[in-house]
C-alpha cells in the first residue's frame, strides 16, 4: 500500500487539526440549532429546520474527519483508540439501557436524558485513552 | 513475543526516536515493542527487519 510521502507524525498532526476544526464547527452549529430558536429567531420553524440540517451535515463531515484521523494514526495509537472506543461503546449500551430501565420503572425521580449518556461516553472514552497511553508507555 | 530490537538498536547506535522516524511510527510504539507490550504489524516487522538487514524470525521470537 503506497502511503503519502508525509511522515506519520506530520499526517497525524494535520488530521488532528482537521478533526478539531470539524468538531468546533459541529459544536457551533449544535449551539446555533439549540439556542437559535430561543434567542435568535423565535418560532421560525424553517430556520430551525435549516439549522438542524446544517448540524447534521457538519456532523457527517466530523465523522469522516474522525475516520481519516484514525486511519492516519500510528498502529499503537490505533489500538489504544480502538480499545477506548470499545469500552466507551460497550458502557454506553449497558449503562444506557440500565439507566433507561430505571427511568421507565420510575426507580429514579428524574427523566433519563440523552445528554447524561453523551457525558458518560465522553468521560469513559477520555479515561480509556489516557489509561491506554499510560499502559503502553 | 520477544524481540532483539533493543540490542540491534544499540548495535546500530540508534535512539528509540531515530528508529521510530526510520520506520515511520512513534517513539512510544518502539518502546512498547521493545518492552514486549505490543506486537508490531507484519508491515512494520518487515520495515524493521529490512532496516537491520535481518529476517523477521531473527528479530522476533515467538514465545
Amino acid at each position: 500500500m503506497k502511503k503519502d510521502k508525509k511522515s506519520n507524525i506530520e499526517l497525524t498532526k494535520k488530521n488532528t487539526i482537521n478533526l478539531a476544526l470539524w468538531t468546533i464547527a459541529w459544536v457551533l452549529t449544535m449551539a446555533i440549532s439549540t439556542f437559535g430558536p430561543l434567542l435568535l429567531w423565535e418560532g421560525n420553524s424553517l430556520l430551525t429546520a435549516l439549522a438542524i440540517l446544517l448540524t447534521l451535515l457538519v456532523g457527517i463531515g466530523m465523522i469522516f474527519a474522525n475516520i481519516r484521523h484514525l486511519n492516519g494514526l500510528d498502529e499503537l495509537q490505533r489500538k489504544i483508540q480502538l480499545e477506548a472506543m470499545g469500552i466507551a461503546l460497550g458502557l454506553a449500551v449497558v449503562v444506557g439501557l440500565a439507566y433507561s430501565s430505571l427511568d421507565q420503572t420510575n426507580l429514579i425521580s428524574y427523566d433519563a436524558e440523552i445528554s447524561h449518556l453523551v457525558i458518560l461516553i465522553g468521560i469513559t472514552y477520555l479515561a480509556a485513552v489516557l489509561i491506554g497511553n499510560s499502559r503502553y508507555r | 513475543m520477544k524481540n532483539k530490537i533493543k540490542v540491534l538498536r544499540a548495535e546500530h547506535e540508534l535512539t528509540q526516536q531515530q528508529l521510530a522516524e526510520k520506520v515511520d511510527v512513534s517513539r512510544q510504539t518502539i518502546n512498547a515493542i521493545e518492552k514486549g507490550k505490543f506486537d508490531p504489524s507484519l508491515p512494520l516487522a518487515f520495515k524493521i527487519s529490512k532496516l537491520f538487514k535481518m529476517s523477521i524470525e531473527e528479530i522476533f521470537i515467538s514465545e
